[in-house]
């Protein structure tokens, strides 16, 4: 089943299927319905980092070096574990200046130069062309393996097969046919893709699928599980070195260059650039992706060393190329519904890449080589054009031939000269070069365009004398001379022993003078001297980018220029009716009118560049809008003392903010305070009423007796005696109610003397029932004492208890029936003290009234005969006492059945721990 | 016909001061101890005039108040709100309640024999 029609057949459903998700995609998008609004779809596109290197390459290196595979997934999940903040900040930027590519990122940030998107550009694609090529050899090299089925051949290429008669010449054809239908399709020539990301993501899925069926069907299918492949090596002693933590001669620098060069390929590979940080839809997605992205790259690792060692135990002696594991293995087994699934798995890898790559690589292609030279050339040319938006597309789809193209010569002049992995390596250490003009602008303000030229042109001629020549003179291109005796015959500039540095891999060795020279010629050349107008515009845009501000070019903006002039201007670029739709809009948002004579403001002119960025790169657009515009320069001192101000506003606004979030905290706090004073008040009113109630009470029976003996001086005897009696017994009521106000007050407030000594509860409670003894024989009421003897002693204070007692006693007596009443009084032992009971057998109190009877002036009890000699606050008092002491006071009633008031007192020991030493037991010797 | 007034406190003191001092005068005196009592000694006896205190157990003076007015049987009997919360919201309550005076305790015997008399139309 796995003949040429097949294999042509699935392949072209497949890329279909993956044309209508980018046409759903493309469409969705034109409808304002995001299908990529998504992190997870985020996350998946941030997946087109594995290849087809990934996806054959992994195993062939793992047969090789174990574990050594690793390093270059460990980078990115470090990139996206811990700094995902310059993607963030990359993110922002991109967004805020419609950057549309790498290249431009860069040439924008120092001064929007066209000299800088050029280099950017050139050394992009010269670093990208081999890692195009790599692709189309994996797939096409799978192509051949497939058709050589049942037998597994590893057919060395011809070098002199006809490029008509190559499979991987129609390959590339096809992929660029593709490509253009994905990248080009629209007219309008704008920077996002939402229809590629999202087939982008599909593949994703897909590559991901078929990886993890062959490591399933290896692991398990043809052994028993990891177990039974490591029991299996046993038998191979020349793999165990494969199982070794860091196998020998790879040693820890190049483990740790793989690692820092694999975070910067993800970050800065133009397909990268494009997928994290040009199409992202929305920041909030990087949250998940920051996880999910590290996740895949897990997954699609899993089965990578299995498969490695099943595939080197399986086909032992056989000479079938390690890269080739993933297919060869299914293949081997007559699997041909799972070797078809493989195969469009690594189409997936390897035309995921290919896309995105050659749509990045033809937006800087066309906006930082092509135009720049255009606009220099042919000004007046363009000028004339009215629409140049089809021009923008032809040349764009004219890069992406022309890449692929490119790719496929060098597959087809060097491809046979390295692994696939060493190809993948040499593109990541050209990319590599851009991080310090990347990380440095969004950092360091003092970069210029002088800078990051030098350091870009030094970085990359030494990775292409360190890294891409010696990979030439190994394919045969070169003679190998330079390589053993230095160039020109100096022993210092052997291209692999640079300066005699020795002893550590290429790869290592070209990271470290690479960056030496990059990084040097970059600050060094940025030091000669202070940024220019331009180029300190863009570092505040740029390292400022996450600040929130508003279009800080706006405001660095001086001249004159017509809003048609403007318009026409974009409307030849984007095409007149998108510009005519973006101008209303703008025009709608921000105020001004359209029309000819009208002057455009500088927001408008900001605004118009930044479209303009978009399709053509900010150097171009820079350019562009000059040309219509009449600008007046400004000085380096203006600039400065403009931002100066712009960032002295921005802390002023920031200090102000503080200050108003400062001052709703304080107003809140004096408002909570109001409602603590204003609630204390209502408390204190309430009191002061109940005082006052009960102070004008005794008052009034006393002025209204008074009155009536004064106005009537014959008044009856008995009258008389029964009155003055009254006054002198509401003049008692009147007393006591001072007294335990004040009371209450002073223990409450804390400044009661507590006079605390060791006592005897049963000599307190007998001194209080004794003076009670006479309000009981008055009612004819019973008292019948329990108390134990040789109790434990408690410290307490012997005048607050008896005043509790009393309190508790004479309380019972109140209201105990007339003739047949009874108090129980019980003092008992308790695990940590003593507790007494006063029980009558009184009209009890209601449950809803056991709690309130405790607080002040309430009494319950509607006794007319009784009330005058309550004053309300004996049983507040009681409880306080009590609960100073250490103990509690409640009340147990069943009503109609009388009512036990309890309260229990800690042990003297304890007690004395928790009072401590102020209140001396000796105090109270002489006071028994 | 003697005048009829219910006294309705709980503070048997003020009760008996009152109570003497309406009888040296002359008027015929009901008492009540709580608000309960009070209401129903209205309804039944029909006095002319009721010394309302406000704060009494079971039912207070403005509840009894209210449900006085609310009996249109009862229009006719005059209220005398006496209360020892002397505060003008306390007045202005039972004023906007339905009662014809207020007096605030402690009060003087003459100004509560005055009042009383003005309410009785005598």
């Amino acid at each position: 089943m796995l003949q040429a029609p097949v294999l042509i057949a699935a392949s072209l459903l497949y890329l279909g299927l993956l044309f209508a998700v980018a046409w759903w995609g493309d469409r969705r998008a034109d409808q304002g319905r995001s299908l990529i609004d998504s992190a997870t779809i985020y996350a998946l596109s941030m997946a087109v980092y594995c290849t087809t290197w990934t996806f054959y390459g992994s195993v062939g290196r793992a047969a090789v070096s174990g574990i050594g595979f690793l390093p270059v997934y460990l980078g990115p999940t470090l990139v996206m574990a811990l700094g995902w903040f310059i993607l963030l900040k990359m993110i922002r930027i991109v967004k805020a200046n419609r950057i549309t590519s790498i290249a431009d990122f860069i040439s924008s940030r120092y001064g929007k130069s066209h000299l800088l998107g050029g280099l950017v550009t050139i050394i992009a694609v010269v670093g990208i062309v081999p890692y195009i090529a790599l692709q189309l050899k994996a797939v096409s090299s799978t192509v051949a393996l497939l058709l050589g089925y049942p037998d597994i051949v590893m057919l060395p290429r011809s070098p002199t097969m006809s490029v008509a008669a190559d499979i991987s010449f129609y390959i590339a054809l096809i992929l660029a046919a593709f490509t253009i239908v994905f990248g080009t399709r629209h007219l309008d020539a704008t920077e996002r893709h939402e229809g590629m990301v999202a087939a982008i993501a599909l593949e994703s899925v897909v590559k991901l699928v078929a990886f993890i069926a062959v490591g399933v069907f290896v692991t398990y299918g043809l052994y028993g599980g990891f177990g039974d492949i490591f029991e299996h090596l046993a038998t191979h002693p020349e793999l165990q070195r494969l199982t070794t933590a860091i196998p020998s001669g790879q040693g820890y620098t190049g483990w740790f260059s793989l690692i820092v060069l694999s975070a910067l390929a993800v970050l800065f590979l133009p397909r990268q650039f494009q997928v994290a940080v040009v199409e992202n839809v929305n920041e909030s997605h990087l949250r998940r992706a920051a996880w999910l992205f590290p996740l895949y790259l897990l997954l699609i690792n899993i089965f990578v060393l299995p498969i490695a060692l099943g595939g080197l135990m399986h086909f032992a002696g056989e000479g079938v190329d390690a890269d080739t594991f993933v297919l060869t293995l299914p293949m081997s087994q007559r699997q041909e519904g799972l070797a078809l699934l493989v195969f469009i798995g690594g189409l997936s890898a390897g035309t995921g890449m290919v896309i995105v790559e050659t749509i990045a690589l033809s937006t800087m292609v066309c906006n930082d080589l092509v135009m720049p030279l255009l606009l220099r050339h042919r000004r007046l040319g363009l000028a004339e054009s009215k629409d140049l938006s089809g021009l923008l597309l032809g040349i764009r789809r004219g890069a992406i031939v022309l890449i692929l193209l490119l790719g496929y010569c060098y597959f087809r002049l060097a491809g046979e000269a390295y692994a696939l992995v060493a190809i993948g390596l040499i593109s990541f250490a050209a990319v590599a070069q851009f991080a310090p003009a990347i990380i440095g602008g969004m950092y360091w303000r003092g970069g210029t365009r002088g800078g990051a030229l030098a350091g870009l042109l030094a970085g990359f001629v030494v990775w292409g004398y360190t890294l891409l020549l010696p990979s030439f003179a190994k394919s045969g291109w070169l003679p190998g001379d330079f390589l053993t005796q230095g160039l020109f015959g100096i022993e210092l500039l052997r291209p692999l022993q640079l300066f005699g540095l020795s002893g550590i891999d290429e790869i290592s060795h070209c990271l470290f003078w690479s960056f030496l020279a990059n990084i040097g010629a970059y600050v060094g050349v940025s030091l000669l001297r202070p940024p220019m107008v331009a180029e300190a515009t863009q570092a505040t845009v740029f390292v400022d980018a996450l600040q929130e501000t508003g279009p800080i070019g706006a405001v660095l903006w001086r001249g004159r220029a017509k809003v048609s002039d403007l318009q026409e201007l974009v409307g030849r670029f984007l095409g007149p009716a998108r510009a005519e739709v973006a101008f209303a809009g703008h025009l709608r948002r921000h105020g001004g009118r359209q029309g000819d004579k009208q002057e455009a403001d500088a927001r408008l002119v900001q605004f118009a560049e930044s479209l303009l960025a978009g399709a053509i790169g900010s150097a171009s657009a820079r350019v562009m809008v000059a040309s219509v515009a009449k600008e007046e320069p400004l000085s380096i001192e203006e600039v400065m003392h403009i931002l100066d101000e712009a960032s002295q506003l921005r802390t002023y606004s920031r200090e102000l903010e503080r200050k108003s979030r400062e001052l709703t905290a304080a107003t809140l706090e004096l408002r909570e305070a109001n409602e603590r004073l204003q609630e204390l008040d209502r408390v204190k009113d309430d009191i002061m009423s109940s005082v006052t109630h009960e102070l004008r009470t005794p008052l009034t029976s006393i002025r209204a007796f008074s009155e009536l003996l004064r106005d009537d001086p014959r008044m009856h005897l008995p009258d008389r005696e029964r009155f003055l009696g009254l006054i002198v017994s509401e003049t008692e009521r009147l007393t006591r109610l001072i007294n335990q106000t004040l009371d209450l007050a002073k223990i409450e407030s804390g400044r009661a003397d507590w006079n605390a000594c060791e006592l005897d509860l049963k000599e307190v409670i007998e001194q209080s029932v004794a003076a009670t003894s006479q309000l009981f024989r008055e009612k004819e009421a019973h008292v019948d004492l329990d108390l134990p003897d040789n109790l434990p002693q408690i410290m307490g204070d012997r005048d607050r208890l008896i005043q509790v007692m009393l309190n508790l006693l004479s309380n019972a007596a109140k209201f105990l029936p007339p003739g047949s009443g009874r108090v129980r009084v019980v003092l008992s032992l308790l695990a940590d003290g003593l507790q007494v009971s006063v029980t009558d057998n009184g009209p009890g109190i209601r449950p809803q009234d056991q709690e309130l009877i405790f607080e002040k002036f309430r009494q319950v009890g509607d006794t007319m005969t009784a009330k005058p000699s309550g004053t309300g606050l004996g049983l507040p008092i009681s409880r306080r006492i009590v609960e100073h002491l250490g103990g509690r006071l409640w009340v147990e009633s069943v009503p109609g059945e009388g009512a036990t008031f309890l309260f229990t007192l800690p042990f003297a020991l304890q007690h004395e721990l928790a009072v401590g030493q102020h209140e001396q037991p000796g105090q109270c010797g002489g006071r028994g | 016909m003697n005048k009829k007034i219910l006294i309705a406190d709980d503070e048997q003191n003020i009760v008996i001061s009152i109570e003497f001092l309406l009888r040296r005068e002359g008027f015929e005196v009901l008492v009540a101890g709580d608000g309960e009592e009070a209401l129903a000694k209205v309804r039944g006896e029909r006095p002319d005039l009721v010394l309302l205190d406000v704060m009494m157990p079971k039912m207070n003076g403005f509840d009894v108040c209210q449900a006085l007015r609310s009996d249109p049987d009862l229009s006719a009997t005059r209220i005398l709100m006496l209360t020892a919360k002397g505060r003008d919201t306390e007045v202005s309550k039972g004023l906007g309640l339905g009662a014809d005076g207020y007096m605030t305790k402690p009060f003087s015997t003459k100004e509560l024999l005055a009042e009383v008399r003005k309410l009785l139309g005598m």
